[in-house]
Formats: C-alpha cells, structure tokens, sequence
C-alpha cells in the first residue's frame, strides 16, 4: 500500500511528521513512511497500533521483536483467543476425531438401515389386501414419523468435516489478522503453502491444527532442518504425500520426490532420480497410527521401533539395504538412516539457495535479485539453516529497502486479511466465515490448494482481469459493509455495525500521507463513507505490499 | 453447415500452409480467430457406462442387476437410445444431446482415458490437468491448455468457467480471467465508479499491481456476463426453455463465448456415484439431464458460433464395471470422452474398440483405455490450429497425436 515515491519528497515527509509529532501519544520514535513500509511487508498489513508500537519502540526494536518473540502462544488478544479455545472440534486430538466420526457414522448407517427396513415392512403391510392385524397399527405409528429418512452415514461425515474444516479456517484467519507476532504468523502462512496439505485428503482436515502446531509453528523462525523432520513426523504430511504407504516391497516414491523437488533442493537442482529412489527406501516404514494402536514386529526389531505420539517408524515396513544418496553411502539401519538422509538435504547447497530464494520472493521481489540470495544462503549454512538469521540478513540488506519501492502484489489472502487487520484494528469480529469465503472466491481457499507445491507467490498468477475485479467487489462488500462479519450463525440482523472508517484510520495513523496521486484524487471524489473506504481498498496502493 | 476444412481450404490456407507459419518456436493460428474450444471437465468420474451405454453386450447386464439400463425399445421411454450396433444413449439425453446425435455434430469416443492408475481423483485429475508424462519431474504450474494459449500467442482469449484459475490453465503467456458463471450478480460499480477505479490504475507504477487494460477488461467481463443473464431472463419470459441449474450458467457461457472467447474451461462436478446411482431415473439420470440440457442451451445460444465451436467433455477415469453392493460403481480406469460441435463428424463411435468381456476388463473390473487423453486432444488440435511437431511438443511432450478424423 505504501508508495516512497512521493513520500522522498521533503514537504511530505515534513508533514507526516508534524502529524505524528502533534498526536496524542507523545512518541519517542516517529515512525517514518519506510518504517510503515517494512511492516507492511513483514507482516499481513499494517494497521495504526502497529505504527503505534514503532512509534514506541523505534523500527529496529519492532524488528528484533518480530523476529524473535517473546512467547511460544499466538499473541492473540484474550477475547479471539477464549474464540478459538471455545471451538469444539478443536479441543479433540485428530485420533479422537477420525474415532468419533467413524462412530457416529456407524450410527447413522445403522439407522438408515433400520429405516429402511422399517419402509419395506410398512409397503409391504399397505399393499397386502388382507385386512391389518393386530400390529398394524404399530406399523403405521412406526412409518408415519420416518417419512423422512434419517441423515445417511455420508451426510453425517460431511457435516462434521465440513466443521472441522471451518473452525481450523477460523482459527487460522483469526491468528493472522489479530496476531501480535506477524513475522510469525507470515511465517506459519508460507510454512504451510510451502509444504501444502489437502484438507480434502483422507482424515487430514482433523489433522490440520496439530500440524500447524506441533510441526510448522514451532518452527516458523527456528531450524529449518528441524522444521523438515517435524514436518516428516506428522500425519497430515505423511498422509497427503502417501509415505504412510510406502514400504518395502510396495515403495511409494511421491513423498520422496517432492521432498527433493518442493521441500527442501528444489527441482533441477543436481540431484538425479536414483537419489529420489534412494530416499523413498530410505523413508520405508516412516508412517503413522492411532496412538491406541498396536504394532507389531519382532522381537529382534523391538529396539528399531520408534513411536512418538501418532508417529511410527515401523522396521518391519522398512528396507534395510544400504542405500547411495547424494553420492553418500547410507548403511541400512533403520529411522538413523531418515536422519542421515535430511542432514544431506540440508547441508546441500542447493537447499540453501533454494529456500532463500523462495523467501526473498516472499519478502523482496517475484524475481529477487541474486546478490541477495548468495548473502542468504551463506547465512543459512553458516548459521546451519537458522530461520531468523536468514531473515535478518534479508530484512537489513539493501536489496530489501531498495524494494520497498517495488510493492509486492497481495495475493488473495494477504489482501482480504490486511483489509480486515485496517479495517478493524482492535475491534473483534464476531464471524470468521465472510473472511474465508472471501479469500476463497478470489481463488485461494484456505487448506485447498490440491496439488503439493502450495499457492503461487507471484503476482501474474493473481492479477488477472477477472481475479482483481473479484477483489473490487469484496472491497465493496468490506467497504460498505455489505457482510455478517458482526452477524454470529444463528442470529438475523448484525449485531453492530460493519462499515469501517477508514477515512480517518488511515489519516491518523498517517497512512493517507503514502498514498499515490492518483488514488488521492479518486477518494478526493469519493461521496460516501462507503465509497471512500471501497476506494481505498480497490486502489492498486493498498493491494501492494 | 460449412466445416472447418472447408473454411480454411475456401480462405485459400491449406494446413500445410499454416503450420509453416512459425516465428521461434511459437504457431501462428488459424487466421480465422473464430475457431473455439472448450474442454469441459466432469470432476469426480461420470459412470461413462450409463450414459454411453454398451447395449449389445450382456456382460453389461450380468454385471449391472439394478442400475442398467434397458435395451432400446421405441415403446419404452426409459429404455436406452440406440446410437450403433453395440452402443446406445441415456434416455434422459432424449430432448438435448440425441438430437445432436442425429444431426452428426456428436462423437462418442469410448475406452478413452488416462495412463495414470492410481484411481484417485485427485491424482488423476491433476495429471491430466497438467498433460505430461507421468514419470519424472512434473510443473505444477504448467496446464495443457495453458500451453495451447501460449502456443496461439496473441490470438487467444482465455477464459474459465470457474472459481479459480484450474491448473489445466496454469502457466500460459497470456492471463487467463475467471468467472464462476454460477453467481453472477448485478455488476458492484457504476460507470462512475469504474472510472475513479480506473483512474487511480493509470499509472506505471499501478500497472505493476495489476495492469490498466486488465482492470478495465475485468469491469467489461463481468458486464457482459451481466448483460448476458439479462437477455437469457428476456429470452425466457418470450417463451423459451426453461433454464435452470447448468442450463442457465451454459447460457451464459455461450453469451461469453460469442463476446469473443475462443478457448475456455469448464468444470462440472458431482460425479461421484458410489452409492445409488439410479439407472433411467434417480441421482446419475438427473445429473445427466441437467449436463445433457445446458450442453443443448449452449448449442442454441452460439448461434452461428455452433459453426467453428468444439466442446471436448472429458473425465478423470471411468467406474467400475460391475455394479457395487450399494448400486453404485467405484472408482475405475477407462471413460467415454464426447466431442461436439458444429463441424465436428459426428453421429459416431469413433477410435478403437474392444469387445466387452471378463476378460477384456483393465485389471479385471474397469474398461480398458485404448485412446489416450493427450493422443485425442492433440490429435484435433494439431490440424485445428495448424501446429506443426514442434509446437505440438511443447502441448503433450512425447505424445503422437492420433486423428480420428473428427474435424
């Protein structure tokens, strides 16, 4: 959203700081146009308490903050995060889940059963010409409410997927418009699309929230070698990927592949497809079951099982021949040879170039510029792929300042949250499901990219014709208020208002200062609250980040 | 009825003539920018068996007790429509696709599919999305009919009929809009509007969001899709057929399509009958009348477009042969595809076929495929856009395409 262009100018500049000079908090920092800028990018868009916090604590602070918060939790406010501890579905583990859902659908088909068993009985009573018998009378009681079946087993699983589904939505929308830590929750976001999952795929959609939080978050700024066992470790993964099936004798290669490809070296990055083979024997046997089952191997094997939650390594599923990957003998010895096998991959040049190259196109530009993607990858093997020191290299170049005059297009996401996170700063919405639907129409819906290589990042995939007309709609919608953002399920009329007021949001946080020429005399013209609000959020400064 | 042979031969081009015109690598088409496609994809694996229907076989009715469906019979309305010897259609295609049939714009090509066995819709219909070899690394970001729009180069106007841009379309030079037909409201800004919003894209620097000209091609999309609708509701109350459901959105595709589109994608989903399928009523039968009626709505709305349109409808794989213990069928291998259009040869069964029998089944329960996907496609293709090897390399890589003749 934040042009420099015409901010250099010292009459400009001159102006946004007497703005912030004269406001009510007595700053000890002003927080400069490149400063809104570089939080703009790092985070799901800016809003005014953030420029507030810079304005306390000056950029570098912030900066350091970001990279390395303070607590393990969210940093949600205590009313969105009593919101999302309330969501029942969530507050069961995946296991609990996969075994309450096979459970009630057992019931239901059991019913529908019994229902239609129940109908045949009764047909065959009202079409017999022998007068009805003493029972009759039961028949017709027990036919006359069943007139509609039951809901069937299917209808059943559906609805309680399709909850599953829209709480961990919520839950996510929810973290990233109200976080604190937004370098983090950028970081769960890219984490995440970068190894994608299906909720649509198996029992995945009730494994979805553990994933994001056992496996990705923890990790979003630490180790990336540690982020792709946690990742390797879970079910969602293993499942959407089908290692879980891939054992001796039955080797399933895809896990393997897009490890190589999607995860970690990136594709035609040196390795050949003897080493994508050698790495799915390698991962025979790396799988997952309910922690309630039972495994069973041989006495001699006994040692070589591991068991971690809902994660197994089964030796019984296992390949122990000696395997050669990346021109390094692994001796066949069970989950070591996994471990051997992810410290290669990581040492491995290619995979440091490769995944400082996808974070500068998150941060810096579609096409970042080589300089700085050999000064990131340096630091990812001299820091033995530290997440935060990347960044910080990345952050403090002057590649990355030189960018911000470049925005970055939002893809949909980041567009519909950055709207919400200015639109309603410190104000909690009571219904999650226009956010998510919105980001849905404009062709990324949360947790439903099929294919493994997550959504793209640039922006020819995301400005098409009909794709930024979508976004002017949903402009109007935020804008005006046309939507049940106030209006909980189950209640008729909003419960406040919706219409943000962006007018004076954006000029006291000196946001308005920013603002390209152009897009200044359009809202100049605006005629409505609603109108200069849709303006606002239909101009190309705020779709850019 | 003029065919597309006759037009390029009549505007004094021959193939020949075309496929010479190459600048680095890319093909010139047809001058005629005319020509149109879409490939409309049935999500979820239509039981191809139940709507091209093998009449003649009895395998067919030992291996379908309840859902199959009776052999033709003038004096039986839920009784199959015989298309040839062997085969016949889904009663409830009666009033839309039959009369296609009959009129030669129809093409039924069965035993029709994919190399890819793993059975998973996911899998499969990303595979054949994307249209490359199965083995080796795959570009997700890379859809067949991304690349035909790169291959036709400034000629081409992209268009999907869908929530997002599908990755059959992924990866093309041009961008490709996308309108999901299904909720198309009154446009959201007046003309004033549209030209403040305009305005504030005027600049260099806002083309990098996104360009002028794309800002205000969205805004006239999505009039026209408007404006389309508009004239469906006039025709309607003027009589004319009942459009609803598919058949009111294949209305308005058509309406598109004539405002110049010439390649575009179509989803339908819904296929997936693994439980109760029906056999001349119930759940598969309506979903094909309603298929069968906005693919007929399509053809009436073109008008003269009808001439030089093709439609290739396709599936992810075919069901399984035999019927399920809940009269439904399971996931499967090879599918019928459809070809129609006003030029197409139709009103037959067109490439190889096999007889059906337990031991001509693929892996014992599914039809075989004896006509690839990519084979098919870049076998009507080729000759319609008049790439030559090269080009057709970069669409199907490793693929040769088969004609059969159908253009």
């Amino acid at each position: 959203m934040l042009h420099l262009k015409g901010l250099i100018a010292s009459t400009v500049c001159a102006s946004l700081c007497t703005v912030m000079a004269t406001g009510p908090a007595a700053a000890r920092h002003t927080a400069s146009a490149s400063d809104i800028a570089v939080a703009n990018r790092i985070g799901f868009g800016v809003t005014p308490s953030e420029i507030a916090d810079i304005n306390e604590i000056g950029l570098n602070t912030w900066l350091s903050e970001q990279l390395h918060p303070a607590s393990d939790d969210a940093g949600l406010p205590p009313d969105i995060a009593a919101i999302i501890d309330a969501m029942p579905h969530l507050k069961k583990s995946g296991d609990d889940q996969v075994a309450e859902i096979a459970s009630l659908r057992k019931k239901a088909d059991d019913a529908t059963k019994a229902f239609n068993a129940a109908q045949q009985t009764s047909a065959v009573a009202s079409t017999s010409n022998t007068p009805a018998p003493a029972g009759g009378m039961t028949l017709t009681t027990v036919a006359a409410p069943a007139a509609s079946p039951p809901p069937s087993g299917n209808q059943v699983f559906n609805t309680y997927r399709g909850e599953t589904l829209t709480e961990i939505q919520a839950r996510r929308v929810l973290r990233e418009i109200y976080g604190r830590d937004q370098l983090r929750e950028q970081m769960a976001w890219f984490w995440f699309n970068h190894f994608n999952v299906l909720w649509d795929k198996g029992d995945t959609s009730y494994r979805i929230a553990d994933y994001e939080d056992r496996a990705l978050r923890p990790h979003a700024l630490g180790k990336f070698r540690d982020l792709l066992e946690a990742d390797l470790r879970h079910p969602a993964m293993l499942q959407y990927l089908d290692n879980v099936q891939n054992a001796s004798g039955h080797i399933n290669e895809n896990y393997a592949r897009e490890i190589m490809e999607l995860h970690s070296m990136g594709v035609g990055s040196g390795y050949s497809q003897a080493d994508v083979e050698a790495l799915a024997h390698i991962l025979t046997g790396v799988g997952y079951a309910p922690v309630s089952q039972t495994i069973e191997v041989s006495q001699a094997q006994q040692a070589l099982l591991i068991r971690d939650g809902d994660f197994v390594f089964n030796p019984a599923k296992h390949d122990f021949s000696d395997k050669v990957f990346l021109g390094h003998t692994i001796k066949g010895s069970g989950y070591d040879e996994v471990k051997q096998a992810l410290d290669l991959i990581c040492q491995n040049p290619a995979t440091a170039r490769f995944i400082s190259t996808k974070l500068a196109r998150l941060f810096v530009a579609d096409d970042p510029p080589p300089s700085l993607i050999n000064a990131m990858a340096d630091r990812f093997r001299s820091s033995n792929g530290d997440i935060s020191e990347i960044l910080s290299v990345m952050f403090h170049s002057t590649e990355f300042r030189q960018s911000l005059k470049t925005p970055l297009l939002k893809d949909p996401e980041h567009y519909v949250i950055s709207a919400m996170r200015i639109a309603y700063d410190g104000r909690t919405i009571m219904n999650a499901k226009p956010v998510v639907n919105w980001i849905s129409q404009l062709g990324e819906p949360v947790y439903a990219h099929v294919t493994p290589d997550g959504y793209p990042m640039t922006r020819t995939f995301w400005n098409g014709p009909g794709q930024i007309e979508q976004r002017f709609e949903i402009a109007r919608n935020i804008g005006y208020g046309y939507n049940s953002l106030f209006k909980p399920d189950g209640v008729t009329a909003p419960i406040e208002t919706t219409m943000p007021q962006l007018q004076s949001v954006v000029s006291q946080a000196g946001i308005d200062q920013t603002l390209t020429p152009p897009t200044r005399t359009a809202l100049a013209q605006a005629n409505s609250t609603g109108e200069w609000n849709t303006l606002f959020l239909a101009s190309p400064d705020f779709m850019g980040r | 009825m003029i065919s597309r042979r006759a037009m390029l031969l009549g505007g004094g081009l021959s193939v020949a003539t075309l496929s010479g015109l190459h600048i680095s690598g890319r093909a010139l088409a047809a001058p005629d920018t005319g020509t149109k496609v879409m490939v409309v994809f049935l999500r979820g694996a239509y039981d191809a068996t139940s709507i091209v229907i093998p009449t003649s076989s009895d395998f067919y009715y030992q291996s379908r007790p309840t859902i199959a469906i009776a052999r033709p019979d003038p004096g039986n309305a839920k009784a199959a429509l015989p298309l040839d010897a062997d085969w016949s259609l889904h009663p409830a295609l009666s009033d839309s696709l039959y009369p296609l049939w009959q009129a030669g714009q129809l093409a039924f090509v069965p035993f029709a599919g994919t190399d890819d066995t793993s059975r998973s819709h996911f899998e499969t219909q990303d595979s054949i999305e994307m249209g490359q070899p199965l083995t080796g690394a795959r570009d997700y970001k890379s859809g067949f009919l991304g690349r035909i729009a790169t291959a036709l180069g400034n000629h081409v106007q992209p268009i999907a009929f869908s929530q997002d841009v599908p990755i059959i379309f992924r990866g093309g030079d041009t961008p490709v809009p996308n309108l999901a037909v299904n909720s198309i409201g009154k446009p959201a800004f007046d003309q004033r509007q549209q030209g403040l919003i305009e305005a504030m894209y005027n600049t260099p620097q806002a083309a990098q969001i996104a360009p002028l000209a794309g800002v205000h091609t969205g805004f006239s999309v999505r009039q026209q899709a408007y404006t389309a609708m508009q004239q469906e509701m006039t025709a309607a109350s003027r009589g004319a057929v009942d459009a609803t459901g598919f058949s009111l959105q294949a209305q308005r595709i058509a309406e598109l399509m004539r405002s110049g589109y010439n390649l575009a994608f179509l989803d339908v989903g819904g296929w997936d009958t693994h439980v109760n399928q029906g056999n001349a009523d119930g759940q598969l039968a309506a979903k094909i009348t309603d298929l069968g009626r906005g693919l007929a709505s399509f053809v009436k709305s073109s008008g003269s477009d009808w001439d030089h349109t093709t439609v290739i409808v396709i599936s992810e794989f075919g069901r399984t042969f035999r019927e399920n213990g809940d009269k439904g069928t399971d996931h499967g291998h090879g599918s019928v595809y459809w070809v129609m259009g006003g030029s197409v040869r139709g009103g037959r069964i067109v490439g190889p076929q096999v007889k059906i029998a337990a031991d001509t089944l693929f892996q014992k329960r599914d039809l075989p495929v004896l006509t690839d996907y990519r084979a098919l496609i870049g076998g009507m293709i080729q000759p319609l856009y008049g790439f030559n090897a090269t080009t057709m390399d970069t669409i199907f890589a490793g693929v040769k395409p088969v004609n059969l003749n159908l253009l």
